[in-house]
């Protein structure tokens, strides 16, 4: 029989292993399903897929420069939308809210939005704006988004913001800075880069969503530019061809997928890249 | 920026720069400070010295009202700037600060400006001035915080390139550059090398002679080094002032005695 | 916020008065004849929601454990990186490559073994065509686990160093320090990133739907189609002809955001108490 020792130490050697499997095994999905889109996505790819609008159902051929369009406008407007309702927001607690009962509301709503699936945020926004303007528009899917965005700003954009010295503050202040100069002219300024990562980052989260705007944008087989009507996303478009009836289209959906996740993916990385480089908070 | 009305000329007679009348600053109701009465020379190093906790930093805070920015801090008393009391209406809390100049314990030196950039930024906040002007007063604040010898030819470089003595030489000539007549020290060496401590203590001797300086320290042979005059602290009252020499070789008051032998603090 | 619970409820009223309680339990799902009951849609999404626990916590925690305990200093970025990155995959994403990836994988490779061993079980009786709640368990659970991961990690490393020090000074392997020391400190806070989980895969739309089947059918075995309360508004709602479907589907809208917002808070609070009580602490 083993002695107590070694089997102990065996235990040990097996549950480490275990958590190394543990961790090829999570990681594992990610690598699939990168290698499925390059291999499957790679080959609808080419120049027509990026200029040209849908072809006509049934037959092949064709691209999704509505699809691309369309994301990036509705994608657009709702950070332009969020980004600085979240900023703003996050500006608010680190700075003036403090332990407040304002403070604490919008912390509490911060975080019940953070937590609401999406798709019940795209039912709020279509009472709201949908039923109200009688159509579908790429305007109400970008407040969807703006509305998913706001929660995950707000509380990266207070976290930076936290991180800096309460000295540099108090040292503006004693140089003669208005409360509110100091805050956004040195603090703000110094915790920017990181401020901006969480903002982009954001950005590739609600870039890829798709539940919320099933009713607000709807999607549009047509090139559309109008805000005030349905229009295309490429996330939307994955979904109707993964979705639909055609070989076809289920061809194509792997190069949107793909399109889609290498857009995300490169936000990402830039977002990453914003701390990096961007100097390190003062002392 | 809202002024206030321009703090009136001073009277020729010998009227001290600062002092404070009965001052006494609490947090959250709590008196950390307790009715102080004194009065600063002008053009003179005073340090104030007491051990931890005895109210010395909140005192200092009062003088440019920055205590009134801290989480529940209220004030009661006077503070008469050239015969002026700073918490009346007679001057705004900006323009006051803009009046003193403050260093502290860390060096804070704004990480995204330049060097040049730090010790602008006070100047920046009032009227606008000319570029040869503004580069004037730059170079000559470096000057006198000593740290131009060390900065001349790397204006533009970032501030965290330099060592913590630099640092905080830079966070004084930013404090001096606006051309404050006081100057507030809170514990400027205590996070520094002796050799940059050492540096620092020549250059507030030197300040004297253009500003009055007030200079808070834990540290009591610093204070007997740099100072002409002592006020020790003690739970948050005035125990005693005097000259530094006698404040050290003949103090008055008993508990006076024993800090500075040693006894406690 | 206030706004959005009050008007899930004025929209849901006309669903909740005509159908009472029994709304959550009728499995009648009848758009003909303007009558509904959600008890499959509520099944489905507790159902592939703890399916999805089940194989997803497991995978975090141990990652989290690798991460955070065993690992060189030099994997711990790289690898923590590519966990978070499928956090960024989008749901839609997930779900083209659950259905023409995984559903075929299941159908050749893991369900006839699964239904040769274990078919005397109710949960894996009936036919398998593709669509069913084991799929949707299965990407549920692989999307969720950075989110579990990434909070695990951080309840992990907030527990100080001098837990650890003192078991392995006592003569405890490093398994044994990480089972006894640190595993009991932060167990408050795993159970709040489990249920973050929990919160995450309720709420998860698109890659389910795409999986699931869509039918309206309350049934025990994995292996047959259902829903889900998301899916269910996703599909239905721009194609609801009454307004008492309108109605329902709003009612069902209401059930889920009342669910993840309580499992949500049960969640942050366990949380919180272990991290230190950050307001902007972890990573959602």
């Amino acid at each position: 029989m083993i002695d107590r020792r070694t089997r102990r130490h065996l235990v040990s050697r097996v549950m480490t292993g275990t958590t190394v499997v543990a961790a090829v095994a999570a990681v594992l999905p990610l690598f699939l399903i990168l290698a499925y889109l390059v291999l499957k996505g790679f080959s609808s790819i080419n120049w027509a897929f990026f200029v040209e609008t849908p072809a006509a159902p049934g037959s092949t051929g064709g691209g999704v420069s509505n699809a691309i369009v369309g994301s990036a406008m509705v994608v657009g407007v709702g950070t332009l939308i969020g980004v600085p309702l979240g900023v703003g927001a996050g500006v608010y607690l680190a700075e003036y809210g403090g332990t407040g009962r304002m403070a604490q509301m919008v912390r509490f709503v911060a975080d019940v939005l953070n937590g609401t699936p999406s798709i019940v945020v795209g039912v709020f926004v279509w009472t709201w704006m949908v039923k109200p303007m009688g159509h579908f528009s790429a305007l109400a899917g970008s407040v969807a988004l703006a509305v998913l965005m706001i929660p995950m700003v707000t509380r990266t954009t207070e976290e930076m913001l936290r991180l800096v010295p309460g000295s540099l503050r108090e040292a503006a202040l004693a140089l003669g800075y208005s409360r509110w100069r100091a805050s956004l002219g040195i603090v703000v300024r110094t915790a920017l880069p990181g401020v901006v990562t969480g903002a982009l980052i954001a950005v590739a989260r609600i870039a890829g969503e798709t539940a919320p705007l099933l009713f607000t944008t709807l999607g549009n087989l047509n090139f559309k530019t109008d805000l005030l009507q349905p229009m295309q996303t490429l996330s939307l478009q994955v979904f109707v061809y993964a979705t639909g009836p055609f070989p076809e289209w289920h061809r194509l959906a792997w190069g949107v997928a793909l399109v889609l996740v290498v857009l995300v993916l490169l936000t990402n990385i830039a977002a990453r890249y914003a701390t990096r480089s961007g100097r390190a908070t003062g002392r | 920026m809202r002024r206030a009305p321009a703090v009136p000329p001073v009277a020729e007679s010998h009227v001290p720069v600062l002092r404070t009348e009965g001052l006494s600053a609490l947090f959250h109701g709590v008196p950390a400070v307790r009715d102080v009465t004194l009065d600063f020379e002008r053009n003179s190093v005073t340090a104030i010295i007491g051990p931890s906790g005895c109210g010395k930093s909140t005192f200092l805070r009062c003088l440019n009202r920055m205590h009134e920015l801290s989480d529940g801090g209220t004030v009661a008393g006077r503070v008469l700037l050239d015969g002026v009391d700073v918490y009346s209406e007679a001057i705004h809390p900006i323009t006051l600060r803009m009046r003193c100049g403050m260093v502290f314990q860390h060096p804070t030196p704004f990480p995204t400006m330049s060097i040049f950039d730090n010790v602008a930024a006070g100047l920046r906040l009032g009227p606008r001035l000319e570029r040869r002007v503004l580069e004037d007063r730059v170079s000559d604040a470096l000057k006198r915080a000593g740290l131009w010898e060390e900065v001349y030819d790397r204006l533009r470089a970032s501030p965290l390139d330099l060592s913590g003595g630099q640092q905080q030489r830079l966070c004084i000539a930013r404090a001096l550059a606006p051309e404050p007549g006081i100057l507030l020290l809170d514990e400027p060496t205590s996070a520094l090398d002796p050799i940059s401590t050492q540096r620092i203590e020549d250059l507030i001797q030197d300040l004297s002679e253009r500003y009055t300086v007030i200079v808070v320290t834990h540290n009591m042979q610093q204070a007997s080094r740099i100072s002409d005059r002592t006020a020790f602290f003690f739970m948050g009252a005035l125990i005693e002032t005097a000259p530094t020499r006698q404040m050290f070789t003949n103090p008055q008051e008993e508990r006076t005695e024993a800090y500075v032998t040693g006894r406690f603090g | 916020m206030l706004g959005l619970f009050l008007q899930l409820v004025v929209s849901a009223w006309p669903a909740i008065r005509a159908f009472g309680a029994g709304f959550l339990f009728s499995s009648t799902w009848d758009p003909v004849r303007d009558v509904y009951g959600a008890a499959p849609m509520i099944y489905g999404t507790v159902v592939s929601s703890v399916l999805a626990l089940l194989l997803a916590v497991p995978l975090a925690v141990g990652v989290a454990i690798f991460l955070t305990e065993f690992a060189p200093g030099w994997m711990r970025g790289p690898i923590g990186a590519l966990v978070e990155l499928l956090a960024a995959i989008p749901s839609v994403v997930y779900g083209l490559w659950g259905i023409f990836v995984l559903l075929p994988a299941l159908r050749e490779f893991v369900v006839p073994p699964l239904q040769a061993t274990l078919g005397w079980l109710p949960l894996f009786s009936g036919t398998f065509r593709g669509n069913s709640m084991l799929a949707a368990g299965i990407i549920l659970a692989v999307m969720i686990v950075p989110y579990i991961s990434a909070v695990a990690r951080e309840v992990l490393l907030a527990v100080p160093k001098h837990q650890r020090e003192a078991a392995l000074a006592l003569g405890a392997t490093r398994w044994e320090m990480v089972w006894t020391a640190v595993l009991p400190y932060g167990r408050a806070g795993i159970t709040g990133a489990i249920v973050l989980g929990l919160g995450r895969a309720l709420g998860e739309t698109m890659a389910v739907t795409m999986v699931v089947g869509n039918r309206h059918a309350l049934s025990l075995s994995l292996l047959e189609p259902g829903y889900s309360m998301a899916a269910a508004i996703a599909n239905e709602f721009t194609e609801a002809t009454t307004a008492m479907h309108i109605a329902a589907l709003f009612e069902i809208g209401l059930v889920l955001f009342v669910m993840t917002v309580l499992v949500n808070a049960v969640a942050r609070l366990l949380v919180w108490r272990v991290t230190g009580g950050t307001p902007a602490g972890s990573r959602g």
